[in-house]
């Protein structure tokens, strides 16, 4: 177990930068989410955790050995960091079987015949494998095989487990029960953990902290309920939820909460005071509610059934697009009012 | 900031593919280079004189004249049946494709000193087979293949394979929308195909075409067996007669004729790779299903037209040769009264010169074939992890030995290896310098399997054993091996069939004692014991056809790309 710790880490392949000054701090026991499109760069900031790649910039220090320091040139390879890392693929060893898959890195520690037997049967037993350990990778099913890779990382007792994409193979319902999995094994081991993924309902459900990530750069790292209500930028507050970001014309604080003019009405928003003045209220659709007396007009362009309630696509007058939901059906082309009732208010330059 | 810190992972591996590297340089390409520096020095300064004197003798430019004509028609036979079978095989519903490519890959396998040998069995006065059957010319009539006519058909036929498979594997890479885009467009037949499908497949031919015209070139023992007794040298007969007759007198002579071979053979290759460059700009989007266009009622005579021609080219030669291995002596028709098998007794098992061979092309074979293992596994796996400049510059050279003509790198060995650096002790006339000719020639046969599999392995299999915390020897020994193994093996295979019948190089390496099984065969008939080198020819036919078969029967195990012979 050990926390982990970036100073300004950045890595450019042939030129282009694919990660930029990465400084933050990972808590020993956390489960973190790196959230982000493709392309963002999360990835390679786990393959330079694992130690595949190596940093063009900063340093890395997992637990208290630094692991790698690019002015000093080091960089300690990934066998000799004692991380656990699964894989999109799964990675496992077609040519050995699950019970050899999970016990190979114990046989490299050079663990004892009966102590490696002892180990590998708990591991297969707590990922419900125990059934399955004399079958071939090539004979089980998607989720059984990532259940085996999680085992194979599990026996070893790393240091921090980091996970790539690990459900993005499995269908909807197999990464709900995954899901569950993951947490689990988190809770019961207490392992840092680190998760990539790209989506965001699924680092909301299990992580502790989520660092939103784009271009390159952490966006944000914070809590799923600060992600989602308290977006820190344009780019969160889009990429995290439903968002509608609108800029603000202008602000007078009133008592208690801010006063702000948003699409021509006068509406109150919250924000963090220590940021400075407000530039932009990102809008959701639980900000939105829909009222015959409503100050914005506009015009539903989208229906789309979401089971139970319908999610609203529609466009104002002054040409905003806004998400609404709404339980009764509504036609397309319909004229309604919507009033907002307090957004979160952020600065953008 | 360093290379290795780049990439990330372990000096340890850095470190490890340079010496590779180096030790597979040293093994490859330090005698291609050395044949070169040879030709441009005299008495150790620069200088072309040697070099003007050469090329302005009457033999050489005869010898290069008869080369470019043999090889430029052979080629053209090649191209013509390996045409004809490549689009008939790929385009249609033919049955049995896969008996018929395993047959066409026979000839490329078979030693050519053994299909010249066996061609030879089946006309001419003396032909065994033909007396059987009454219809051999008289007694002092010429043998018909001794001529330059002999050594175009010979060199089409030994060919044909490489423009079958080149041409295959292009219009197998042809997306199969394509066609059907151009039927739906209203393209009909035969439209189709010389509207669509041969524009398409115009570079794999031309890279097909340049290579079957360097292997022409390069080959030895067809222009040897029926050449020479005709009187009609081509350059590596000229460079092989010149050798034996004079010895290593006339080394810095046929250096400078290795090097003329070399520079024919080097703008043959450069073609071929231009050419095969431009098939990859061109064809983007997956190869679905092959095509299959029906032939209706074609298909059966087109299907007796080409069994027809793989019995004339591989069977009946085959005949000829087994003929005139049962009879007591050459000449002799073949009855029931006069078949033996004293002939394949006396060469199997009382002959030493050919007990001898066994042994040593044997250990040659399975000893280039083990050493080419333990070095082209290793670098083939660090190479694809670390594309380092180096490592991409030995990758687009490594081909060289084995593409250049036998006879380039024999004299490229000799030059290399007559004086070793630093002492006294010299390789030539001892059966290492076979050897290692050996190595460096069939190092591409073993390494491109290899690399072929390893690229499609899944790079996390790795990086999921050195996130366990496997080192690199435990990585290689427990994950790479088990998983490239079925390819490794392939490749050996493939080097032993080689090695084992090779005679291009042992020819001019070989000394009393080191004999190779192709040389023997080449000296029997030589020294007119036919019938004992028709009865070891059989032999060896075998060998490389259960060998072959060997493969074919693994071949559902192998990784794609791995048997040449199913692209």
């Amino acid at each position: 177990m050990a926390d982990i710790d970036l100073s300004s880490v950045g890595k450019t392949f042939s030129g282009a930068p694919a990660l930029q000054d990465i400084t933050t701090r990972f808590e020993d026991g956390e489960f973190i989410a790196l959230l982000g499109p493709s392309g963002c760069g999360k990835t390679t900031l786990l393959r330079i955790l694992a130690g595949f790649e190596a940093p063009s910039t900063g340093r890395l220090r997992i637990g208290p050995r630094e692991m790698a320091n690019a002015e000093a040139g080091t960089n300690l390879p990934p066998e000799e960091r004692n991380i656990g890392f699964v894989f999109q693929s799964y990675a496992l060893w077609p040519h050995m079987s699950v019970r050899r898959n999970v016990s190979y890195p114990l046989e490299i520690r050079r663990f004892s015949k009966a102590e490696i037997a002892r180990q590998t049967d708990a591991a297969l037993a707590s990922t419900g494998l125990a059934d399955y350990a004399d079958r071939m990778p090539s004979e089980l099913s998607g989720g059984q095989r990532q259940r085996v890779a999680l085992a194979r990382c599990l026996v070893s007792d790393p240091c921090a487990v980091l996970l790539d994409e690990p459900l993005a193979n499995l269908d909807v319902a197999l990464r709900a029960s995954m899901q569950g999995v993951f947490t689990d094994f988190h809770s019961r081991t207490g392992a840092t953990m680190v998760y990539v993924t790209h989506d965001q309902a699924e680092a909301m459900a299990m992580a502790d902290r989520i660092a939103v990530m784009d271009q390159g750069r952490i966006q944000q790292f914070d809590t799923p309920q600060n992600l989602y209500e308290r977006p820190k930028n344009r780019f969160v507050a889009e990429f995290v939820g439903r968002g509608t970001v609108v800029p603000v014309q202008s602000v007078e604080s009133g008592g208690d909460a801010l006063q702000a003019q948003v699409l021509g009405a006068k509406v109150a928003v919250q924000s963090a005071p220590e940021k400075g003045p407000v530039s932009h209220v990102c809008l959701r659709p639980e900000n939105l509610t829909i009222a015959e007396t409503g100050d914005l007009r506009s015009k539903v362009t989208r229906v789309t059934y979401m089971g139970g309630k319908y999610m609203l696509e529609t466009v104002t007058d002054c040409g905003a697009r806004l998400f609404a939901e709404t339980r009764a059906r509504l036609e397309v082309g319909a004229q309604l009012g919507l009033t907002i009732t307090l957004p979160w208010a952020f600065s953008e330059d | 900031m360093s290379r290795t810190l780049q990439n990330g992972g372990s000096r340890t591996e850095a470190r490890l593919l340079s010496a590779i590297l180096i030790v597979a340089i040293c093994l490859t390409l330090a005698p291609v280079l050395r044949l070169f520096v040879e030709g441009v020095i005299d008495q150790g300064s620069p200088s072309l004189t040697l070099m003007r004197e050469v090329l302005s003798q009457t033999s050489t430019l005869s010898a290069l004249k008869h080369s470019l004509v043999t090889a430029g028609l052979g080629t053209v036979v090649s191209l013509v049946f390996g045409c004809a079978f490549a689009f008939l095989v790929a385009l249609t519903d033919l049955r049995a494709k896969a008996a018929l490519v395993f047959c066409l890959m026979i000839p490329m396998m078979i030693p050519p000193q053994i299909t010249a040998l066996s061609w030879t069995q089946i006309m001419g006065p003396s032909s065994v087979l033909l007396k059987t059957l009454g219809i051999a010319p008289p007694l002092g009539s010429p043998q018909p293949l001794y001529s330059p006519q002999g050594i175009i058909l010979l060199l089409g036929i030994q060919h044909m394979s490489i423009i079958f498979l080149t041409l295959r594997a292009g219009l197998r890479s042809i997306p199969q929308d394509v066609v059907e885009a151009a039927r739906i467009s209203g393209a009909k037949g035969l439209r189709t195909w010389w509207q669509v499908v041969v524009p398409l497949t115009l570079p794999s031919l031309a890279a097909g075409t340049a290579i079957t015209f360097v292997t022409a070139l390069g080959n030895f023992g067809i222009p040897a067996m029926l050449g020479i007794p005709a009187g009609y040298a081509t350059l590596p007969t000229l460079v092989y007669q010149k050798l034996a007759g004079m010895g290593t007198t006339v080394l810095a002579e046929v250096s400078v004729l290795a090097m003329l071979i070399g520079a024919v053979a080097v703008s043959g290759i450069l073609v071929q790779r231009y050419f095969q460059s431009r098939q990859k700009l061109h064809l983007v989007g997956s190869a679905s299903r092959p095509l299959a266009l029906p032939l209706g009622a074609a298909r059966l005579p087109v299907e007796i037209a080409l069994w027809g021609v793989v019995c004339v080219i591989l069977v009946l030669p085959m005949f000829g040769l087994l003929a005139t291995s049962l009879v007591p002596a050459y000449g002799m028709p073949l009855r029931l009264d006069t078949v033996t098998f004293s002939l394949w007794h006396e060469v199997l098992f009382r002959q030493p010169a050919t007990a001898r061979a066994f042994v040593n092309s044997f250990g040659l074979a399975s000893g280039a074939a083990l050493a080419l293992m333990v070095i082209c596994l290793p670098l083939a796996w660090l190479m694809e992890r670390r594309k380092t400049r180096l490592a991409r510059i030995f990758d687009s050279l490594l081909d060289l030995p084995y593409a250049l003509p036998g006879v380039v790198l024999s004299i490229a060995m000799i030059l290399l290896l007559i004086n070793l650096p630093f002492t006294e002790a010299t390789l030539y006339g001892t059966i290492w310098i076979i050897f290692l000719a050996y190595v460096a020639r069939f190092f591409a046969v073993m390494f491109r399997p290899i690399q072929a599999s390893l690229k499609q392995l899944d790079p996390a299999m790795d990086e999921a054993a050195q996130s366990v915390g496997a080192s690199f020897r435990r990585r290689l020994r427990d994950v790479i091996l088990p998983l490239s193994a079925p390819a490794a093996a392939a490749g050996a295979i493939l080097v032993f069939l080689t090695a084992f019948n090779e005679l291009t190089v042992s020819a001019l390496l070989w000394s009393s004692g080191t004999e190779t099984l192709g040389v023997v065969i080449f000296n029997l008939d030589d020294s007119g014991e036919t019938g004992m080198a028709s009865a070891l020819a059989m032999t060896i036919v075998f060998v490389v056809m259960a060998l072959m078969a060997l493969i074919q029967l693994l071949s559902r195990r192998f990784p794609k790309g791995v048997v040449p012979w199913q692209t």
